[in-house]
């Protein structure tokens, strides 16, 4: 495969998640919004959404007032921000056109479709939209791209590249979405039934979509290291940081296996090593070593490994 | 001014209509809307668009899609066929002929100045032969009728016809919608074109290549107009479609950068052009272009479809002298005639011109895409006197041709159907042997009486049948 | 006179390169005034790649360097006979058309001067013309070094009135072109001049088609024509077309070039 290929497809995967992240962003915005204006207030919960999607200034100096419009046009409409529903769809089907001969029909089909029906909506006026059909829009497009995804393309190299975008995006958003909220994970300040922590809980669970998903895995109360554990350890939660690590390891090795011994592995190397590592801990153990180093520590290492696909697979050999 | 429509023989519907007319007359005119409907939306569902140079506007705009097909009969196209592989020959050898001794020049059939001081003509291709002789792979030949056996050849397309992509969707398009049609007729397929173009490819691989060749298309990028139908052809035929990045040479050979490391390039079906195709050798500021590629061309490490230079032949000036290269290659008479064509740089001709510009259709020697051109009898005094400016400024730069009495077919409008003049654009294929699939690209002028059938000028496209015997 | 060469050219990088790719025409030209005896190009953490003759006749090698190198050396050495053709390049097997070199090319396009510069000489044929043409070019344009650099035009070096060998080449070539006489730009190695003083041996004349005679050499910059003491490499439309040495790499830094070239005597 084309190495300018592979880095469309890995960039295409990455963008359609980070797509979705925006939208739950959006979701979790809009929550914020209906809530009364606490002590700790909204705004500051909405800033800290922001920081993780790394557009907190770019927003300020734009925006500047929070409001309803001004989250819906920042975090889906705006092309400035790099973060948005619309400039991720939009790089997400700009890769996909470019590496059409490698996307079966019906995921160009998902593809094209999602992004013709956003041109459509940017056409309308804003006053048309709510941002519950706005979030649905962008999960329902990004799940159906998925679902093509998994449903007909080749489980071949080009699919490894996707899923390695997909997975290594998600881990990363987890892992930032945790390390902006680290302060209120931590058990020092947990005070049980205080309505606050466990909205603020609430809050970044929704954010990642994995709010109901923790009460089936866990039931009862939301306690901090739970919430904690759920995110970072259980692997039957969909964006906790070891499962996408396991699927990327997973991804990683199919490459290695594919592309024989003539081919670097340098990334599925690194990717295994940071397996091992985080299998090795249990919630106890990170909190001891601090949750925010430990996070520094993960997505500085999710980074290695990024630049390691490109240097394995992306430059040509050359 | 009267007009052939292919529809009708005297008074009385042709044979090959006959059932496209029962098809259109019991046709509700609410199912056709939504028929049309479902084929503009099946085309910008599958991406096929296309983006006009400076027009600006939305770079995913739909050519028109006309649903009525032009039809052609056996007989008909039989006859077609052998007038344009008759024609890719002589193309072919032209470029032969010119790249190596120049006999037709050294025997005074075509002056050696519309040759050798033609911007087209590639000094760095003269001496090399490449493979199979062949330096025209793709060769599309704009067709025109004017009467039921009268088919004149506008001009050829030796370096990099696009358009293909539309003759295939169209056709699929239509099966999709009209099943029914294409049981009721015997229409002969045209989607082996993939297969056909492969073959042709690996069949002019380089004497180096001594395994199954590596093809892939070279595009200029997703931005290009026609980035649609360099994808789709990579796609149908199973090969990569490459930039200038992706390549590059080493040693003896031009290589692809994969996943896997560096992989040989054998054939390159390059849809960009001569001057951005190596920086070494033509434009040292080109960002597209494999630099050393030329090299490793002319030393048989790789093939170039089409040959850099191919251009030559099918310039407008050269376009005259086609019949005269039939005649000298193959020592046949041409099946298919030229548009007669003055030649602004002779002297008569520039008079005869001038002094009947009304009448005259005049384009650039170089334009195409219908700009750049004027049609006499369309356009007001103004817009013919400023045209006259345009000429006496380079008369060398302008050739002429009468206006031509565009045959019409049957097409769609918002009143139901009505005649539209329509060209044909069919794609010979040359490598070991010559193919043409039966059929080729129609296109239809949209607005009334017009004449002008670019898409770029509001034309639209239909799908083309050949009926079977 | 039996001469030998050694020519050396340093390319050397601010940052490393990557993938640089070379079209070498460093080759002595095949004809009756040279016989090559001994011939090698070099260069440095290069592999060689293709080598075929063009349609001119000149000898074109393909060189890639992977790299990454902070610098590149391309070493020639070589023995060669030459004799005096009195600047008729007998025997030369070419196959681009002289009709080609009619056509003008970015370095030799011409200006009101120059057609002005072409339109004032006469000649009692096209041999004299060619003559003429080259010694109106000699008298216009004075030998001196520094003043003009790689890039600039036969226009601007006219407009001048000064410039090396480059520039009088280029604007012979124009002018005889504006004369209808097919002509182009020659680069090869010079032995001295004719006065006998050292000079730079890296050097460029034109070659100008005259019917019956086939190509003649003219060295406007020396006021003469080809004889033993000239080495012709190659030719083109212009300098960069006949350019001996053509390359492109991966990098952004910059790049300095340093050249030696030694044209010496040998004894028979």
């Amino acid at each position: 495969m084309l190495s300018r290929t592979a880095s469309n497809l890995f960039w295409m995967g990455r963008h359609l998640e980070r797509a979705e992240t925006a939208a739950r962003l959006l979701d979790v915005g809009q929550r914020i919004t209906l809530l009364p204006n606490t002590e700790a207030g909204y705004q500051n919960e909405w800033n800290s959404l922001l920081q993780a999607s790394g557009s907190s200034d770019l927003f300020a100096q734009k925006y500047g007032e929070i409001t309803q419009e001004n989250i819906e046009e920042f975090i889906f409409f705006d092309r400035a921000n790099p973060s948005s529903v619309a400039s991720c769809l939009e790089k997400a089907r700009e890769a996909g056109r470019i590496v059409r001969t490698a996307l079966t029909s019906q995921v160009w089909d998902a593809l094209n479709v999602a992004f013709q029906e956003l041109r459509r909506i940017e056409r309308q006026p804003r006053s048309k939209l709510d941002t519950a059909g706005l979030t649905d829009f962008t999960t329902g497009h990004t799940s159906t791209v998925r679902g093509a995804i998994n449903a007909t393309q080749l489980r071949n190299d080009g699919w490894h590249f996707m899923n390695l975008g997909y997975g290594l995006e998600r881990a990363d958003a987890t892992a930032r979405l945790l390390d902006v909220k680290y302060f209120v994970l931590l058990p020092r300040i947990e005070f049980v039934g205080s309505g606050l922590d466990t909205y603020q809980w609430q809050v970044i669970l929704r954010a990642l979509s994995a709010h109901r998903a923790y009460h089936w895995a866990y039931g009862g109360d939301i306690t901090a290291g739970q919430v904690a554990d759920f995110l970072i350890l259980n692997g039957e939660s969909p964006r906790a940081l070891i499962t996408s690590l396991y699927e990327t390891v997973w991804h990683l090795e199919g490459l290695a296996r594919r592309y024989g011994d003539g081919v670097p592995t340098s990334a599925r190397d690194k990717a295994r090593e940071v397996l091992t590592a985080l299998q090795a801990r249990d919630i106890e153990m990170i909190f001891d070593e601090g949750l925010h180093e430990f996070l520094s520590w993960f997505i500085q290492e999710l980074s290695e490994i990024s630049n390691l696909v490109h240097q394995d697979y992306l430059l040509g050999g050359v | 001014m009267s007009y052939y429509n292919e529809m009708f023989e005297g008074d009385s519907v042709r044979d090959p209509y006959a059932r496209l007319r029962e098809w259109v007359e019991t046709m509700p005119d609410d199912f056709r809307q939504m028929k049309q409907a479902e084929a503009e939306a099946l085309f910008r569902r599958i991406g096929i668009t296309f983006a006009v140079y400076g027009e600006g506007g939305d770079p995913d705009r739909l050519i028109p899609f006309d649903m009525m097909p032009r039809v052609f009969e056996q007989a008909e196209w039989r006859r077609l066929e052998r007038g344009i592989k008759q024609r890719a020959r002589a193309l072919n050898a032209f470029l032969r002929d010119v790249y190596g001794r120049g006999e037709i020049i050294r025997a005074g059939r075509i002056p050696g100045r519309l040759v050798y001081q033609n911007e087209a003509f590639e000094k760095s291709v003269v001496g090399f032969v490449p493979p199979r002789g062949v330096y025209s792979h793709i060769i599309g030949i704009d067709l025109v009728r004017t009467a039921k056996d009268e088919f004149y050849v506008l001009e050829d397309n030796c370096r990099t016809p696009s358009g293909v992509s539309y003759m295939l969707e169209n056709r699929e398009i239509m099966m999709r919608m009209f099943p029914q049609l294409f049981r009721g007729n015997r229409i002969e397929p045209v989607d082996q074109y993939p297969d056909l173009l492969r073959r042709t490819l690996e069949s002019v691989a380089p004497a180096k290549c001594n395994d199954r060749p590596t093809c892939v298309i070279l595009t200029p990028g997703h931005y290009n107009s026609a980035y649609y139908e360099h994808s789709f052809l990579a796609n149908l035929m199973g090969v990569e479609l490459v930039e200038g990045q992706d390549l590059f040479v080493d040693g003896e050979f031009c290589y692809m950068r994969t996943t896997t490391g560096p992989k040989r390039v054998d054939v390159i079906y390059r849809r960009i052009d001569d001057p951005y195709l190596d920086p070494l050798c033509f434009r040292p500021d080109s960002m597209l272009g494999i630099p050393g590629l030329m090299d490793v061309y002319r030393s048989g490490g790789v093939s170039i479809c089409s040959a850099p230079g191919a251009g030559v032949a099918d310039d407008k000036a050269i376009y005259t002298f086609v019949p005269e290269m039939i005649r000298f290659y193959l020592g046949e008479e041409p099946i298919l005639n030229n548009v007669q064509t003055w030649t602004l740089w002779k002297d008569d001709d520039y008079r005869y011109v001038m002094e009947h510009l009304p009448e005259l259709v005049v384009k650039e020697v170089h334009g195409s895409g219908g700009y750049g051109m004027l049609v006499g009898p369309k356009s007001t005094k103004e817009e013919i006197e400023v045209f006259r400016a345009k000429i006496q400024a380079n008369p060398s730069n302008y050739i002429a041709q009468p206006t031509l009495a565009l045959s019409t077919c049957p097409t769609f409008v918002n009143e139901g159907i009505a005649p539209r003049h329509v060209d044909l654009r069919p794609y010979c294929l040359c490598g070991d042997r010559i193919e043409l699939v039966p059929g080729g690209l129609t296109r239809v002028a949209l607005r009334e009486g017009s004449l002008v059938v670019n898409s770029s000028q509001g034309g639209g496209v239909k799908d083309t049948w050949v009926l079977s015997e | 006179m039996r001469l030998k060469i050694s020519h050396e050219t340093v390319y050397r990088y601010g940052q490393p390169i990557r993938n640089l790719v070379q079209s070498l025409r460093l080759t002595p030209s095949v004809f009756e005034g040279q016989k090559t005896h001994e011939w090698q190009i070099d260069v440095s953490g290069g592999v060689k790649g293709p080598g075929f003759r063009d349609g001119a006749g000149d000898w074109i090698e393909g060189w890639t360097v992977r790299g990454p190198v902070d610098h590149v050396t391309v070493r020639i050495t070589g023995r060669i006979d030459t004799r005096d053709m009195a600047g008729v390049l007998r025997g030369h097997r070419e196959m681009i058309h002289p009709l080609t070199y009619l056509r003008d090319s970015p370095a030799t396009r011409p200006d009101d001067a120059l057609r002005a510069l072409a339109q004032s000489v006469t000649g009692s044929d096209p041999l004299d013309l060619a003559h003429q043409l080259s010694a109106s070019v000699s008298d216009r344009i004075a030998f001196r070094p520094g003043v003009t650099h790689t890039g600039t035009t036969a226009s601007q070096a006219l407009a001048l009135g000064e410039g090396v060998c480059q520039d009088h080449t280029h604007a012979l070539t124009a002018i005889a072109r504006l004369r209808g006489l097919p002509a182009r730009y020659v680069s090869g190695y010079l032995h001295s001049t004719i006065d006998g003083q050292a000079h730079d041996a890296a050097h460029a004349w034109a070659e100008i088609q005259v019917e019956g005679l086939g190509w003649i050499g003219f060295d406007a910059a020396n006021r003469c024509c080809p004889d033993e003491r000239y080495v012709r490499l190659g030719s083109g439309l212009d300098a960069a077309d006949a350019a001996p040495i053509r390359g492109v790499a991966m990098g952004t830094g910059s790049e300095d070039m340093d050249v030696s070239v030694r044209v010496e005597e040998m004894a028979q």
